[in-house]
């Protein structure tokens, strides 16, 4: 999967996803194990952090739809941050600006899990 | 230059591996005839929906199936139609999702067509024999 990449790191106890390159029906599942080893560790306050995504399928937003509710459920919540215009349009054609927490910047969403 | 037909053809085999090779080659088409970043990020997106849903849906993820997938352009649109021989897709049967209510069922998917309806400007499935073809139309 040379055109996607993930990382994860942790900061305050939330858990941050570093995504970059092409999330797509090939590479979701990438980011889906990335966020089952998440959960699985118990670790429920998740960011995103979109800043190198290049470009996004509806695959990957399927991701996303297929876990918030399990998260949140958990007294958790995936919260979406950095991402292009390009990037944010998909997001927004599908309505997910309205269901989902998406933050221009990182800090922000460090901010909201505090609160 | 006007009333002058460009039309390429690629054909792949049904599989998510060649994705990327997809957009870029609709990229291409749509970045030689001058079209702005935004819409060719929207034919990329487009095309990828459909080859994605024709993996999954018409062949249900068969690698060694074909795809054919032809670009055209002229004066006036550029056209991309991809056809498959797998199980045909019923447009008449589909509904828009419901975000909300997919999340709460912890559904994903379902949200291709509704996306390539939005990205394109005609969207017309056909079955001619045995091969299904999606047309999607942009105008220019």
């Amino acid at each position: 999967m040379k055109n996607f990449s993930i990382a994860t790191r942790q900061q305050n106890n939330v858990s941050i996803l570093d995504i970059s390159g092409e999330l797509d029906a090939h590479t979701a599942s990438h980011l889906e194990n990335a966020l089952k080893s998440l959960i699985d560790e118990e670790s429920y306050a998740i960011i995103v952090n979109c800043s190198g995504l290049d470009y996004i399928a509806s695959a990957g937003l399927g991701v996303f739809m297929a876990y918030i509710e399990d998260v949140r459920s958990l007294g958790g919540d995936i919260k979406l941050t950095n991402m292009n215009d390009r990037v944010y349009n998909v997001f927004d054609l599908l309505g997910f600006p309205t269901l989902y927490d998406i933050l221009e910047d990182e800090r922000e969403a460090l901010q909201s899990f505090r609160n | 230059m006007a009333g002058t037909k460009h039309i390429q053809t690629l054909s792949v085999n049904a599989s998510t591996k060649h994705l990327a090779q997809v957009r870029d080659f609709v990229a291409a088409h749509a970045e030689s005839i001058g079209l702005s970043s935004k819409e060719i990020s929207e034919i990329r997106l487009a095309v990828d929906e459909a080859y994605t849903n024709i993996i999954k849906h018409a062949y249900k993820n068969a690698p060694t199936e074909k795809v054919s997938i032809e670009i055209g352009s002229d004066s006036s649109k550029l056209w991309i139609s991809l056809m498959d021989e797998g199980k045909s897709f019923d447009p008449s049967s589909y509904s828009n999702p419901d975000l909300k209510k997919r999340i709460k069922e912890k559904k994903r998917g379902g949200m291709g067509v509704y996306l390539i309806k939005k990205l394109m400007d005609q969207v017309q499935y056909n079955r001619k024999g045995e091969t299904n073809e999606i047309r999607m139309v942009k105008n220019l």
